[in-house]
């Protein structure tokens, strides 16, 4: 039989399960989101309550055995939302425990080459969010971006962001996930919004944005359009490097 | 901002800037200041792609596309019959501010043509990145063109405003030059970068012994070579990319391929196909002497002035070096691991990490992704069976081209290209 363990989706949460599976020494174990929970008849079910100090002993514990990129690559693997996921970490956390040196570069282990590839994968999307922001400039004078990532990427661009635009006030909002991140001069905070679904279409666009927004929008669909040299036209690696589904946040490439 | 204006004058000068390949907003170290707008201290990024695939870093725009000089290969010369126009300077600021705050850009990428004399068109380009750092606190990333002849002392300047700074060798002889660009001197280029080059070195040096020096180009200075404008061979292209990156510690060379833009009768003809292979060759040269420690004697010489356009390059050098093969994975260096055709940077590098927990297998190799297909014919791991048949060279090639696909397939088709002219010949 196997215990399933179900936690409420924050990284303490997960970090929570593995205390209580090192506190019980469980040995048949899985940790899956709450949501994600649907046990078989034969399966033990856990309710894991995130405590934030239990959370805390087990990072310390795997800082004092891997670098702190592994552990990014952790956290990393975590923002993947991935179902699994949580049972690769477990593994992850377990072979650095029973090990005497750092096991975060042993990629012959199918699991912690898992971890690395997922890591990646979470980190180009970030890359890509960094690259594909497109702020808007609203009436009440705030840069204003929505994006909807393949992965919950928002708390590992907030300080690319915070570094970069220090004097002007922005938000960044995951529709996807219905929360924010707002810059307003001072510090960023963690935000919830009712966005109305048209926010994005051209039609009532002036009721949000600026006429002068507009316009450096048109300019910009003018800088890219001259920019192309039709002559080495070559559509295949355009898309590989711009896949279709992140259009949408692209002035540049709606008509 | 007068909005109509600016949309013309922003469509002829972006059109005139895109042949210059160089976008990269990489390696600067500028941080973000007083709470400013902007930071470049991270990597490059590219905010969008052209549909030709070419990425969009920078507001690559000219000052002016008006121009004293006539040279043939370049689509703002004299003689040719375009529209002109010019940006006053806080058009370009105001445009280069408004895009960075949208996040459309890493920052500004300045060229222009030559308007009155070297000296005076180098000014106003410094006055362009003055004003954005001084007057608007951007700290994002901007590429100054170095105009060909232009003063010491302007350099100097330059480079405590820039990022980088460039000039575009274009043709890669000095034959080439003559024939078609005679107004213009090999000595005028190599005057501005030796400066900067120079000043570099001096403000690093200072760097060593004070704490507070002003930065000073920290990305450094790159060039451009045109591929298949004057009929040189690969290695004459190679051979003078290696002296410029060694002689003035150049970050960047950059190829591009010739595209027509003329009837001039000393160039390829409109119409002729961009040398698409031939430039993504000389790129992966380029790779082979920056990141995998090879010598350009090596590649190209006497023997092989050209590249072969159907196998890498690092394959080719392997084809030719078959006694060196095959390395064993679990115990060569590095240096030999980077030389595995099919063994890029970034598997050498997980092989070095992995060996250390245990002696890698053919599986190991295939799940961080080397590519086997080529590399088995020069390894061997901790397995029994591998290629152990003698073969020769050719055979080997025959294999290989055989058991993969070129993304260039259709170009290196022989029937297709007979086709394809046939079909140009009866339109």
């Amino acid at each position: 039989m196997t215990t399933v363990l179900s936690y409420d989706g924050s990284f303490q949460g997960l970090l929570s399960a593995v205390f209580y599976i090192y506190e019980h020494k469980l040995c048949k174990v899985s940790i899956v989101r709450k949501e994600n929970s649907h046990p078989s008849f034969f399966d033990i079910e856990e309710e894991i309550i995130t405590d934030l100090e239990k959370a805390k002993r087990v990072w310390k514990g795997i800082s004092k055995k891997i670098s702190a990129r592994g552990r990014r690559k952790i956290y990393k693997a975590f923002l993947s939302e991935i179902p699994t996921i949580e049972n690769a970490i477990l593994h992850f956390i377990q072979r650095t425990f029973s090990s005497e040196v750092s096991i975060e570069d042993d990629f012959s282990d199918p699991l912690i080459l898992e971890i690395d590839k997922v890591s990646k994968k979470v980190d180009r999307e970030k890359h890509r969010m960094d690259a594909f922001v497109r702020f808007q400039l609203t009436v009440d004078g705030i840069y204003f971006a929505t994006i909807a990532p393949d992965f919950n990427v928002l708390p590992l661009n907030l300080e690319h962001f915070k570094k970069r635009y220090a004097d002007q006030q922005w938000i960044i909002y995951d529709l996807k996930r219905t929360y924010g991140i707002y810059y307003n001069l001072q510090k960023v905070e963690i935000i919830e919004l009712q966005i109305s679904a048209e926010i994005n279409s051209t039609t009532n666009a002036l009721t949000y944005f600026t006429v002068d927004e507009m316009r450096f929008q048109k300019l910009w669909g003018i800088y890219f359009k001259n920019s192309n040299i039709p002559s080495r036209k070559n559509m295949r690696l355009h898309i590989k490097h711009v896949p279709k589904r992140y259009w949408k946040y692209l002035p540049e490439k709606k008509n | 901002m007068h909005f109509d204006r600016i949309k013309e004058k922003l469509s002829i000068l972006a059109d005139a800037a895109k042949y210059d390949v160089s976008c990269s907003s990489s390696g600067s170290q500028r941080q973000n200041k007083d709470k400013g707008l902007g930071n470049s201290s991270g990597m490059g990024i590219c905010h969008s792609y052209t549909e030709d695939g070419r990425c969009v870093s920078l507001l690559k725009i000219l000052l002016t596309n008006h121009c004293i000089f006539d040279c043939a290969y370049c689509v703002t010369r004299k003689s040719n019959d375009i529209k002109r126009a010019a940006f006053q300077v806080q058009e370009v600021v105001d445009l280069t501010i408004n895009f960075y705050r949208r996040n459309y850009i890493e920052g500004l990428f300045l060229s222009s043509g030559i308007f009155k004399n070297a000296d005076y068109t180098m000014e106003r380009l410094i006055a362009v990145a003055k004003k954005l750092r001084e007057e608007e606190n951007f700290n994002g990333y901007i590429h100054l063109k170095s105009i060909p002849g232009a003063s010491d002392e302007l350099m100097r300047q330059a480079g405590l405003y820039a990022d980088r700074l460039s000039v575009n060798i274009e043709i890669p002889t000095e034959k080439g030059l003559k024939l078609l660009a005679p107004e213009k001197d090999r000595k005028d280029f190599i005057k501005p970068m030796e400066k900067v080059k120079n000043e570099i070195i001096q403000y690093k040096n200072e760097k060593k012994l004070l704490k507070k020096v002003p930065l000073y180009a920290p990305a450094g200075q790159s060039t451009q070579m045109i591929v298949g404008a004057s009929g040189e061979s690969d290695a004459e292209i190679m051979y003078t990319s290696a002296y410029f990156y060694k002689s003035f510690n150049l970050k960047r060379v950059y190829y591009s391929g010739y595209v027509p833009i003329s009837h001039d009768n000393r160039l390829p003809a409109i119409g002729s196909p961009v040398p698409f292979i031939r430039e993504n060759r000389l790129y992966q040269t380029d790779w082979l002497l920056r990141f995998y420690g090879f010598d350009i004697r090596e590649i190209l010489n006497k023997d092989y002035p050209n590249l072969e356009s159907d196998i890498d390059p690092k394959l080719s050098w392997a084809l030719r070096n078959l006694d060196q093969f095959p390395v064993d994975i679990n115990r060569a260096d590095m240096k030999m691991l980077l030389r595995v055709p099919g063994i890029g940077l970034k598997s050498v590098h997980k092989i070095v990490s992995m060996r250390k927990y245990r002696k890698l297998d053919w599986e190991n190799l295939k799940a961080i992704g080397a590519s086997l297909n080529r590399a088995k014919y020069f390894i061997t791991c901790e397995s029994r069976i591998f290629e152990t048949k003698d073969r020769t060279a050719a055979q080997l090639k025959g294999l290989i081209i055989s058991g993969s696909e070129s993304k260039f397939k259709k170009e290196l088709s022989p029937q297709l290209n007979l086709f394809d002219n046939h079909s140009f010949r009866s339109a």
